[in-house]
């Protein structure tokens, strides 16, 4: 026996070691018909190690104090200019945390997507979804209290418009925002514990559900965009007839992956951090006033869409709660998605015409509402996030009713069947025109 | 509710023109400022405006004198040129501070001249370049000069002496809006009137050199920003990406 044969029995003996890396890795058999679409799940882990990361070496430098110094700059402001300029490297660490910031939601974003799309979520994979959903949650959380540090004029209103959303709850509401707060107004005492909750509560959480995470989907497996259960079918090995080993065949694509994502990442990083003031918003560079409200108070891009299902839902009865009810609703939805859907079928590709049609608005819909909720309003605006917002929806609570009896013409193969190229061309270039449809129609009106 | 209707069939006509931009200013379109943040020279006479004119109120707290050599200045040439005359007192690793207390300048200006340290990265180039060739007469403001972009500014006219003076005049353009524009009346140093014609070239040079200047103080490491993102780039498309691929082929080989 060797001597590396030896180490590892003895750690076997007191931890289980082998096996665990043989039931989430060497031995763990996903379906080797996975396309585009699941990259990526890995490339969410590759970003919260680089915002963990860069976060770190972030907070080394970083002061969260809202007084202001000699030349009348508030702490925190002058702190990240100082990690932009007097830090060794600083500028780049910093970049990659505001990028790793909007690429987590991007990748999140198509993440969930393809779980839409190929029914990740059905059964036996509620958990694994609702887990997923809790993490988007978290994820919300993060980047909120994140984009309060650097104390420019969209963190500090940022912040106190969306504090002051808990405040229109009836009774509790006027002491919950100032609980959240510590204050009445959004203070040093504010931008002390975001920072707290930021750099440890909320990610020890976020940890914790991506473990639960994908503990869930290891028991279940992974679904495939054929939507087939390669569990089913076993050869006399017990080994499923159309699943490969995770490792060596998906760590090595993966990589592939995280080299292509890495090129799009050092792109923005290098040459276009502010992506022309979506990922840093150009009023942010200026100091935050707590007397000087700006004209106009936008959130980063990732949160427009329910900003925009915010607005649109007017007030009545003499309150404003009812969009923060809807905005929150239009979240906790996702979770409900298993059992929204009545629908045997799980892929897309063997769904009905009237999934494919919802799911086509539904495209539309979000980003059309991301595009008007990154926009001052306006009457007509206003009214397509309204149309936009029941859209919204209708996809969701609609969806009872609309799969139940939703055939496509194309029967569930048994096995999975290879990537058809001229297929996945066409869905692709059906969600770009939908992409392009939408966001031409959001931004004239 | 007719309204709406009416309101939701022009949006959907209008839906039609592809535009641009989502986040288009809603001010009148800037001219283009006309900067080169590797001209190290248009950078140097920037620093030295700056030094010059901004500084005496204007901070750049975050801007340290010595971060000067970036642009091809010697500490020397720092220390003589730029260092503010005061005895020593300060050093050339400072940050870009001055000595006028806020409270003060609040009761003298109305209002703190703001830090100019990441100026341009709030407000852009374009709107420097505009903002600082745009003052004019105004006896109705108390410094007596008024800005195009920025109405009712509380700063005055600090390079009147290279500019000359300028008055805003209002005309009616084709489609019948209300227009803007100014006018040289009085010649600068660096300007010129020729049988009532302005020669503004000179100055708006400077202004550009301004403003590059601000740019590059807005984020000193732009430039290494740029030239290590090509190094990163050229690693990853020549090198990883090509690797991995080919990596992934031989592994997957076997898979049918």
């Amino acid at each position: 026996m060797s001597k590396g044969q030896k180490l590892l029995n003895w750690i076997d003996d007191r931890f289980p070691l082998s096996s665990m890396l043989k039931e989430h890795v060497t031995e763990y058999y996903a379906p080797k018909n996975f396309n585009f679409w699941y990259f990526f799940g890995s490339l969410a882990m590759l970003v919260l190690v680089i915002q963990i990361v860069t976060g770190i070496f972030l907070t080394m430098n970083y002061k969260p104090d809202g007084t202001l110094n000699a030349a009348g700059i508030p702490v925190a402001f002058a702190s990240v200019e100082y990690i932009m300029r007097d830090v060794a490297g600083g500028w780049i660490i910093r970049y990659m945390h505001s990028t790793g910031a909007s690429m987590f939601f991007v990748v999140v974003y198509l993440h969930m997507f393809r779980g839409l799309i190929y029914g990740s979520y059905k059964q036996p994979r509620e958990l694994v979804w609702v887990f997923g959903t809790l993490i988007f949650l978290c994820l919300m959380a993060e980047a909120f209290m994140g984009y309060l540090l650097p104390w420019g004029q969209m963190s500090f209103w940022g912040a106190q418009v969306i504090v002051n959303l808990f405040g229109s709850l009836p009774v509790i509401g006027p002491d919950l925002s100032v609980w959240i707060r510590g204050d009445y107004v959004v203070s040093d005492a504010t931008l002390n514990r975001f920072f707290a909750l930021h750099v440890i509560a909320v990610p020890l959480v976020l940890l914790a559900l991506v473990v639960a995470h994908l503990i869930a989907l290891h028991e279940v497996g992974s679904n495939n965009p054929d939507g087939v259960e390669i569990k089913k079918l076993k050869d006399d090995k017990g080994i499923p007839l159309d699943g490969i080993p995770f490792h060596p065949y998906y760590t090595v694509k993966d990589i592939f992956g995280v080299a292509v994502f890495l090129i799009v990442f050092s792109v923005i990083v290098f040459f276009l951090p502010e992506m022309g003031g979506y990922f840093l918003e150009h009023p942010n560079f200026d100091q935050a006033d707590p007397l000087k409200t700006p004209p106009h108070i936008a959130p980063v891009w990732y949160f427009t869409p329910f900003y925009a299902i915010l607005r649109a839902i007017p007030s009545f009865l003499g309150t404003q709660v009812w969009g923060v009810i809807g905005m929150g609703a239009a979240v906790v939805l996702i979770a409900f998605l298993p059992w929204l859907d009545r629908s045997p079928i799980k892929s897309i590709r063997y769904r009905g015409p009237k999934f494919k049609f919802m799911l086509t608005l539904f495209i539309m819909a979000f980003i059309g509402l991301g595009i008007l909720g990154a926009m001052p309003s306006t009457n007509t605006r206003t009214l397509i996030a309204q149309i936009f917002s029941f859209i919204y929806f209708a996809f969701f609570l609609g969806m009872p009713f609309y799969t139940k009896n939703d055939v496509g013409t194309v029967p569930v193969p048994t096995r999975v069947t290879d990537t058809n190229g001229k297929r996945q061309l066409q869905f692709v270039v059906l969600v770009a025109v939908t992409v392009i449809a939408a966001y031409l129609f959001a931004t004239n009106v | 509710m007719k309204s709406k209707i009416r309101h939701l069939i022009a949006a959907m006509a209008l839906a039609l023109p592809v535009s641009s931009t989502v986040l288009a200013n809603e001010g009148p379109a800037l001219e283009k400022a006309p900067i080169n943040i590797q001209d190290t020279e248009s950078l140097q006479r920037g620093a030295q405006i700056f030094s010059n004119y901004c500084l005496s109120c204007h901070s750049a707290s975050a801007m340290r004198y010595n971060r000067l050599t970036d642009i091809g200045l010697s500490e020397d040439q720092i220390k003589d040129q730029l260092l503010p005359k005061d005895g020593g007192l300060t050093k050339i690793g400072d940050q870009m501070n001055v000595t006028m207390d806020k409270k003060d300048a609040k009761v003298w200006l109305g209002a703190a001249p703001p830090d100019l340290s990441v100026i341009a990265r709030s407000r852009g180039a374009d709107y420097l370049y505009a903002y600082l060739r745009g003052f004019y007469r105004d006896p109705t403001r108390p410094t007596g000069w008024n800005n195009l972009v920025f109405d009712k500014v509380g700063m005055p006219h600090v390079l009147w002496e290279m500019q000359g003076e300028q008055i805003m005049k209002t005309e009616k353009n084709a489609e019948g809006h209300e227009e803007h524009k100014l006018e040289l009346v009085k010649a600068g140093t660096l300007t010129k009137l020729e049988n009532g014609k302005a020669n503004t070239v000179e100055f708006d040079k400077r202004m550009a050199d301004l403003t590059n200047f601000l740019v590059y103080v807005g984020e000193p490491a732009q430039v290494k920003r740029h030239q290590v993102g090509y190094i990163v780039l050229m690693f990853l498309g020549l090198l990883l990406l090509p690797l991995t691929y080919f990596l992934k082929k031989e592994y997957w080989k076997d898979v049918h």
